[in-house]
């Protein structure tokens, strides 16, 4: 696919090329240095002892059996931790959440931290933590969507609404000809990087250095230093390459906090990696969803209401819910739109941003709820969400800044062949006897801008340099962002070096939202740009220069190189000029940012559509599929390469979601029942075949500069519901709760 | 440091001297190196077979029996070229269970002897009469979607999580076993215990011994030209089984003259259905005897909690395994081993 690209996606000579990661080798050797394989002299190894119990209070832990273990050099509990500046049950600044580090005895989820052990080697630590044998007084855990009473949500994560409301939707209810009332469930899901999350602390005096996988490096030193009563300058973070983050590593947890403060404590460095099963509680995950939407249509199959309420859990101390009710907005055309949230407080950690957080769950019960819609009305599913295809963002009325959804619909239908649909489900069957189902989903996602800088350097042999602390969890941003950065210097990519993920660098944003692309490349991109103006005033003005009095407007830079517009004849190159002003290397700086006019005038999402196709077990109910096609416009793509893994990864998300993850709880005890791989599933290679992505291009001015949008969650939005439609579509049977198993088919069989 | 001893001796002889109360043997370590990870087993002593001598060979016996020694791997066991053609369900069903990596480690004696995949019993902090006796089990009343419905009890709902055991019930394997008192043989019918009152006895090994081989009777070969292994899970591959199933048929003249069946993931043992066998015999091949033959070897099953479906899976799979197996065993290994979408998986 890659070397079919239009020319409209190359700009400058670096992006749109796909370029192979510029990490690839030092990951796949093992020279690539990741948190945990960092050993400073002196190193104390940490282990966070985990609640059993959900509910209650620790009533015994037997510190001085630990203690008496050889090797162990110290037990943190309630009774002997050092206080925290920051509380953590204080919101001390932007997207602080409330967190356990020993502040008291209370359990407030399984798998919470209830004490600290600290050992020269790890196996000590261990048993340290073992042999505290922990004591409780435990109450009856709530836990699912039914453990306590729903609140009403008013304001959602992230400062999102809680409670929209476009156009009069009761009437909207009135006026349809035909309805649908359908609830779905979605469960918890617990975000599994292949990295555990871990720290390796240490002080020198009131300055801390943290070798720490984390998607949100500047921002975090303020949060870091809100904790331990330090300015932010004080906290080094360097994170050079993570492991997978998905939203899980840009807050500060109790575990992790409770590992710098005990090299603060012992003044010795600590390092902690959480073992897989305590992924399960203190960092975060998605929060179950019982969804109910209704929708209406007129004679002519437009809606005339859509109308989508969530309920989800969240924990008894902060208020994280996942806003599913949210994807209704910005999509479908309806003449009334609600999106209403609710949330129930269970004792689990609390929930926090996972891959596609809120767009995930509601996209997977809303793209069904169009579908049984669609079906209700008579028509292909496609040619129903074309007819509710909105021209301009429903509710507000915004025009999109640019929106290729059509596109991606006719060009993913036309790859797929999905005119060759039966209406009818049940009808079609492989060769083996398989029945095969067809279904879709439109994927969406808000294409957003945080604010980001960066600083770039030509240096004197013409060279470039480019410094931001981005964040490079595995999606490539090493190379993407390093390609932006090339083109605004004029240079090729490997005259570029980048330094990145390390928080003494200019501040890169936050590498979640499926902004970061658009954030830290645009930043790159003003200060690349701002050295080469520079670069040129120097010249331009200066008389021994061919390129004197062309004026800066008048050259372009390519190659390393200056050329006058319109005659190449008259050219110099970087380091001829840099050397003749007498060899010091010039500074560009740049940032990026969305201004509110500039949010306030468009509508910004990247669209798609996805297509899927599973084979069903026609008695026995195992299903697999067997062929998923994503057509997604999401702006200019920098590296096509890249953003097509971007976008597999997310729809191989979307499989899990639909087909395997689950967290299962003991509903008496609280705790995960299958905190380990082996029994939360996940795909395996064999779960994915006939992955193709099709990325169509956009040019869009008012995004940002570049004309970047996302490709990092919106895989997974649109394939968990085409996934779901097409299991109804092998089958007949309509499942409405998420992940769909073969027992759910077979009682559904029966009857 | 959790402190024990280690030995490694190098003859049979040395491993069953250096056994004393409290002690494991360490095969591949796949399954017991997790569980002392996680608490659940702390053995005072690990005694590493690894180095034994002799017992990593396939070998064809002078009657014509088939011998394993208990440390031949997984994966080269399944890959034997002269092993997989007598005995191609033992191969399908080896290479349908957990990874290329474990099964690379994972030896015969340590597959045969592996624990229940009962998430209360891999947890130290739940109560589990298997773990610790008398002490009560949560799985009862718990999350217990994936438990037993045939010989289950009161004391104990797990089941036996092996695929190559299933395979191995269905063809009469013997054990062959030294220990402390001599060496003896065991019928792989009588291997694996129901839990009764006392489920933490899960073997008839007694204390000390060691699997030192498996035996395949010759005559099992004779079954080898309809014989598949079904597995039902939640994913394509590395999962453990919903249920599976082993079935085997010789036919004469259009009728079946030998029929073997046995079940997994439904009880504490490879369920070998017997009644279903003697049922087939004399019959001709057809999905309704095979369903017949299916309810019969579900004679029984009563869900043991939240499970009741995996009694209609297990009629279901057994009922598909049998009509495949009469089909006839595919000339090569279908891609994905005794999967619904490997080739071959359908009727
Ligand atoms: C993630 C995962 C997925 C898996 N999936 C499957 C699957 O789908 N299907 C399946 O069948 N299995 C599966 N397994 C289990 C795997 O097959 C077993 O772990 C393996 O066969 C155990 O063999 P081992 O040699 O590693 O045994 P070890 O771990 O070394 O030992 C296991 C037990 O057997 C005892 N033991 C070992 N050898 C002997 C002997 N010769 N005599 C007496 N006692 C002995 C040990 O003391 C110990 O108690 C899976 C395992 C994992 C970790
Ligand atoms: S089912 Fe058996 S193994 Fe599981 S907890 Fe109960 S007693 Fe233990």
């Amino acid at each position: 696919m890659s070397d079919t690209r239009p020319p409209a996606s190359r700009f400058g000579s670096n992006s749109g090329q796909s370029f192979t990661r510029r990490d690839g080798i030092a990951k796949v050797t093992g020279t690539a240095t990741f948190a945990a394989d960092n050993h400073p002299d002196g190193l104390l190894y940490a282990v966070y002892v985990p609640a059993t119990i959900a509910r209650g209070r620790v009533s015994h832990l037997d510190v001085a059996a630990a203690k008496a273990h050889p090797g162990v050099a110290e037990v943190i509990t309630p009774a002997n931790r050092p206080m925290l500046d920051g509380d953590p049950e204080s919101k001390g600044f932007m997207f602080a959440f409330r967190f356990e580090a020993l502040q008291d005895n209370t359990v407030r989820y399984a798998n919470q931290p209830i004490a600290l052990v600290l050992g020269e080697t790890l196996e000590a630590a261990t048993e340290g933590a073992r042999l505290l044998n922990p004591q409780y007084e435990a109450l009856p855990a709530r836990v699912g969507l039914n453990g306590d009473t729903p609140y009403k949500v008013e304001v959602g994560s992230f400062g999102r609404p809680g409670q929209t409301v476009y156009g009069d939707v009761a009437a909207g209810h009135a006026a349809a000809v035909q309805s649908v009332d359908l609830t779905y469930e979605t469960p918890e899901q617990y975000h599994n990087a292949m990295e555990t999350h871990a720290v390796v602390a240490e002080w020198q005096g009131d300055h801390v250095t943290l070798d720490m996988p984390n998607q949100a490096i500047v921002m975090s030193r303020g949060a870091y230093g809100y904790y331990f009563g330090i300015p932010p300058e004080n906290v080094l973070i360097r994170s050079p390459y993570l492991g997978g983050g998905f939203g899980s590593k840009a807050i500060p947890n109790g575990p992790t906090v409770l590992a710098i403060l005990a090299a603060r404590m012992t003044g010795r460095p600590v390092k902690l990696m959480l073992r897989r099963d305590q992924m399960f509680g203190p960092v975060g995950h998605r929060g179950a969803t019982r969804q109910r939407l209704r929708l209406g249509i007129d004679a002519g199959a437009k809606m005339t209401v859509l109308d989508h309420e969530s309920l989800a859990t969240t924990s008894t101390f902060d208020d994280f819910v996942e806003s599913a009710a949210n994807a209704s907005q910005g999509l479908y055309a309806a003449g009334a739109l609600r999106s209403a949230q609710y949330g129930v407080r269970v004792d689990a950690g609390t929930p926090g941003p996972m891959r596609a957080p809120g767009e995930a769950s509601g996209s997977a019960a809303l793209e069904c709820a169009i579908d049984e819609m669609a079906e209700k009305a008579g028509l292909d599913p496609l040619e129903f969400r074309l007819r509710n295809y909105a021209e301009t963002e429903p509710g507000t009325g915004l025009p999109y800044s640019s929106k290729a959804l059509r596109e991606c619909y006719l060009r993913g239908a036309e790859r797929f062949g999905w005119s060759k649909r039966p209406m009818q489900p049940g009808q079609m069957r492989d060769e083996a006897g398989m029945l095969v189902g067809w279904g879709m989903g439109t994927a969406l996602f808000h294409a957003p801008m945080f604010a980001a800088k960066a600083r770039a350097v030509l240096r004197p042999d013409g060279t470039g340099l480019v410094e931001t602390a981005a964040a490079d969890m595995g999606q490539g941003a090493w190379t993407a962002l390093a390609q932006i950065a090339a083109d605004s210097l004029g240079l090729p990519l490997d005259q570029v070096e980048f330094r990145s993920g390390s928080s003494d660098l200019p501040d890169g944003g936050v590498a979640g939202g499926s902004g970061h692309t658009a954030t830290a490349g645009g930043a790159l991109h003003a200060a690349g740009s701002d050295a080469v103006r520079r670069l040129a005033d120097i010249a331009t003005a200066d008389p021994a220069s061919p390129l004197f009095g062309a004026g800066n407007a008048g050259v372009t830079a390519r190659d390393g190189r200056f050329f006058v517009i319109d005659d190449d004849s008259r050219s110099e190159s970087y380091a001829d000029i840099i050397a003749r002003a007498g060899g010091t290397e010039v500074v560009g700086t740049g940032s990026a940012a969305r201004t509110p006019e500039d949010a306030g005038h468009h509508a910004m999402y990247s669209h798609g559509a996805v297509f899927a196709e599973v084979k069903v077990d026609p008695e026995l109910y195992q299903m697999r599929v067997t062929r998923l096609v994503g057509a997604f416009a999401a702006g200019r793509i920098i590296n096509p390469k890249l953003a097509e893994s971007q976008l597999m990864g997310g729809m191989i998300w979307g499989i899990s979601f639909a087909l395997h993850e689950e967290a299962r709880f003991d509903k008496r005890t609280g705790r995960i029942m299958n905190a380990d791989f082996a029994g939360y599933h996940i795909p395996v290679n064999a779960d994915v075949s006939g992955l193709e992505v099709i990325t169509i291009h956009e040019d869009d001015a008012h995004v940002n500069a570049l004309g970047i949008k996302g490709v990092g969650e919106i895989g997974v939005v649109g394939t968990v519901g085409a996934i779901g439609n097409a299991i109804r579509h092998a089958t007949g049977h309509r499942i409405r709760r998420f992940p769909i198993r073969i027992e759910d088919l077979l009682h559904a069989a029966l009857g | 440091m959790n402190l024990f001893d280690y030995a490694r001796p190098t003859t049979v002889e040395e491993a069953i001297a250096a056994w004393a109360p409290g002690a494991s043997y360490l095969a591949g370590g796949t399954n017991l190196v997790d569980l002392m990870k996680t608490g659940v087993m702390q053995p005072g002593k690990l005694i590493d077979l690894n180095r034994l001598a002799g017992l990593d060979r396939i070998e064809s016996l002078a009657n014509g029996d088939t011998r394993v020694g208990a440390l031949v791997r997984n994966a080269d066991l399944a890959h034997d070229a002269g092993f997989a053609r007598a005995f191609p369900m033992v191969a399908e069903a080896l290479l349908s269970g957990a990874s290329g990596q474990l099964r690379n480690a994972a030896t015969v004696g340590g597959n045969l002897m592996q624990r229940t995949r009962c998430a209360y019993f891999q947890d130290a902090h739940s109560a589990c009469n298997r773990r610790t006796p008398g002490a009560g089990c949560d799985a009862r009343g718990g999350d217990n979607a994936t438990m037993a419905v045939l010989g289950w009890s009161d004391s104990c709902i797990a089941t036996n999580p092996s695929d190559f055991g299933v395979a191995l019930a269905a063809l009469d394997a013997v054990v062959e076993v030294e220990g402390p008192q001599g060496s003896r043989e065991i019928a792989f019918a009588d291997f694996h215990l129901l839990p009764g009152q006392t489920p933490d006895r899960e073997t008839a090994l007694a204390q000390g011994e060691l699997v030192v081989a498996v035996r395949l009777p010759a005559a099992s070969a004779q079954l080898r030209h309809h014989s598949r292994y079904l597995k039902l899970r939640e994913r394509t591959s590395y999962a453990f089984a919903l249920v599976s199933a082993a079935a085997a048929l010789r036919l004469e003249d259009g009728h079946i003259v030998e029929a073997r069946l046995a079940l997994g993931a439904v009880a504490a043992r490879p369920w070998r259905a017997n009644d279903a066998e003697a049922l087939l015999i004399g019959q001709t091949p057809s999905d309704e005897l095979f369903k017949r033959a299916a309810d019969v070897a579900l004679t029984g099953a009563t869900p043991s909690g939240d499970n009741a479906h995996k009694i209609e899976l297990a009629r279901r799979t057994a009922a598909r395994a049998l009509a495949l197996a009469a089909i006839g065993t595919p000339k090569r290994m279908p891609a994905f081993p005794a999967s619904l979408f490997g080739e071959h998986a359908h009727v």
